[in-house]
């Protein structure tokens, strides 16, 4: 092995280290709440509490209506500029960008001056209303992920051909969108989608300000009432965060005619796999 | 009797116009090619034929209905893209189903259309492929066979063959002509490469700036070109610039050499016109045929194998020749002079 692969290969350890370290200090901890002996009592003790499996299912939700917005006004919109005003879309690409720009505490609250008890359109005086306005939040956060992943999608799909062709064989700008456009879109929208999920399922300050059952506050108000609890709770959002990532990858590299399930490489994407 | 006409069709964008009152009718059943370089506008009056563009101004029909404001979708067109443009969703098969699909064909219908294009252009076996696991010119010809399912009216190609390497380039387009003329489809094919064009077409149609410079057959247009543009585009022709020295008799001067042309001359004592002289319209051999000679020195020799082409200085043109290579003649020497001699009949006068 050459002198200048084992220094990469010490610096790429050194750099994984500050991952892997806390994260394996974390666990080891999870680990420890029956003194002296290993245990999973921890998990247990967080499966066991019905406020966990509410406030997940809760963000569940919330963040799956999201992706369900944000994808509905994302979509048309990019295939639209894309199309007929590309001159658009620098404006397009800074507007998607304001939510990493602005702190959600001020998206939220804005929101909140603006559909208060005295305002036109007043959501937060209902439960429903603050659980709309909870989502649209959540769906602006999303914005600057679900754009560039469409975006990019779009990029290299030729779209503007594409739809030629199959609008001059006779098809209709609705068959084209969901006979062409859309299936050809899946892999840059669902992980457009898996990033919006593991944006919004943690969300913290939104949640808290609207005050809803969500699972990020849940999250804060357990790491300051127990001890063991907690680390349990960031090993097991990681896993999820990670099975949110693996999807993506499994979706992003599916060809059409080869199913993800017979394509078991896609669960490993660190190892090497032959492509097609 | 016209099938596709197109009348006065200009097209502008801004100040800019691409496309200047462009005159056009295509038989039944006829090849025509658009020739140019890019920029001329050949695309522009293509995708204006599709409907993608709608003329500024004039008219386009086809068999006598007018579409010039029909959008693309009901113009019973079909098109071939330089880029493929297969939906890559959909296998071979589905792919060339699609135009049918939408129109809302039976089942039957369709499975047997579609049998019949990847019959036509052999790639039955790879029906239930997708657009990815194929080269370039199996998906070329399946967005060819795609475009006919639907027995459209006409067939528009926007350089189809220009993506593809030089080998599949030719194979594929003598294909392309050979379904063309079994279906008797009125095609109209965009290229900017003149051999193309020449071997493929009933008519070639050379544009340059936004206008048709001139239209006629592949032989008219190579060997008789009417403007000096399509003299340099298409072929190698040398241009010549001589002095009028009487045009009633046809008598021009060349540097210090006077030369008597076939015709009369429309033009007066002492001005400018421009010959064209193909290269492979003369020899330097001894006893070469030919009632005009010419002699000038050989400013350079390149020896290309089955052809010796010789570029010599004649005032202040300089005039390229080819000659075929044989055994028993020696390229000749920087330097020398020599003489060419050919045919009056060949050097044509070109209007700019």
């Amino acid at each position: 092995m050459k002198i200048s692969r084992i220094v990469a290969l010490i610096i790429v350890l050194i750099a994984a280290s500050f991952f892997l370290v806390p994260l394996y200090a974390t666990f080891q901890f999870s680990l420890q709440m029956l003194r002296g002996q290993w245990s999973l009592q921890a998990y247990r003790s967080v499966f066991s509490d019905p406020q966990f499996l509410s406030t997940l299912s809760y963000s569940a939700v919330a963040s799956l209506a999201a992706i369900v917005i944000s994808t509905l006004i994302i979509v048309p919109t990019t295939y639209w500029v894309r199309l007929k005003m590309p001159r658009v879309k620098p404006f397009m690409e800074f507007i998607t960008l304001l939510p990493l720009i602005i702190p959600p505490i001020v998206i939220v609250f804005g929101y909140l001056r603006l559909y208060g008890s005295d305002s036109m359109l007043p959501l937060t005086v209902s439960t429903a209303g603050t659980n709309v306005m909870l989502v649209i939040g959540y769906a602006t956060l999303s914005l600057p992920y679900v754009f560039r992943s469409v975006d990019n999608g779009m990029q290299t799909l030729d779209i503007r051909t594409l739809t030629e062709a199959a609008e001059i064989l006779g098809a209709s700008r609705a068959t084209i969108i969901f006979r062409v456009i859309l299936p050809n879109l899946r892999a840059a929208i669902v992980s457009g989608a898996f990033l919006t999920f593991s944006i919004s399922f943690g969300e913290f300050v939104f949640a808290s300000l609207l005050n809803r059952p969500a699972f990020g506050p849940y999250l804060v108000q357990i790491g300051q009432d127990r001890a063991y609890e907690p680390a349990a709770l960031a090993v097991l959002s990681f896993a999820l965060t990670w099975a949110c990532m693996v999807l993506m990858q499994i979706f992003a590299n599916a060809k059409p005619g080869t199913s993800a399930r017979r394509r078991p490489a896609a669960l490993f994407p660190f190892a090497r796999r032959k492509t097609a | 009797m016209s099938f596709l006409t197109i009348t006065k069709a200009s097209k502008s964008y801004g100040a800019n116009t691409v496309v200047r009152e462009f005159d056009l009718s295509v038989g039944k059943g006829e090849f025509i090619s658009f020739l140019g370089p890019s920029g001329c506008g050949k695309t522009t009056v293509l995708r204006m034929i599709a409907g993608f563009e709608t003329p500024s101004a004039g008219r386009i029909t086809i068999d006598n209905r007018d579409v010039t404001l029909t959008a693309p979708n009901r113009r019973r067109i079909g098109m071939v893209f330089q880029a493929y443009a297969l939906f890559p969703n959909m296998t071979v098969a589905d792919n060339v189903a699609f135009g049918l699909k939408v129109a809302g064909a039976d089942r039957a219908t369709i499975d047997a259309r579609v049998k019949e294009m990847l019959a036509l252009i052999h790639l039955d076996h790879l029906a239930e492929r997708y657009p990815y696991q194929m080269s370039g010119g199996q998906q070329q010809r399946v967005a060819l066979a795609r475009a006919l399912a639907p027995k459209p009216q006409v067939l528009l190609l926007d350089e189809p063959l220009s993506a593809l390497d030089a080998k599949i380039r030719v194979s594929l387009r003598e294909e392309i002509r050979a379904i063309q003329k079994q279906l008797g489809i009125t095609t109209v094919f965009v290229t900017h490469d003149q051999e193309e064009a020449l071997s493929i077409s009933d008519r070639i149609v050379v544009m340059n700036g936004g206008r048709a410079d001139q239209i006629g057959t592949p032989f008219e247009i190579y060997n008789q070109p009417a403007t000096r543009f399509v003299a340099s585009f298409v072929g190698t022709l040398n241009l010549i610039d001589v002095t009028v020295v009487d045009p009633a008799t046809g008598l021009v001067k060349i540097g210090e050499q006077t030369i008597a042309l076939k015709d009369v001359l429309a033009a007066s004592a002492g001005q400018t016109v421009t010959l064209a002289l193909r290269p492979e319209s003369g020899s330097i051999l001894d006893g070469a045929r030919g009632d005009t000679a010419l002699t000038g020195e050989v400013v350079s020799s390149n020896f290309l194998g089955s052809v010796v082409r010789t570029r010599m200085r004649v005032g202040e043109s300089l005039i390229s020749f080819d000659m075929f290579n044989s055994p028993g003649f020696a390229p000749p020497a920087l330097g020398e002079r020599v003489t060419l001699r050919f045919s009056a009949a060949d050097l044509l006068v070109i209007r700019d």
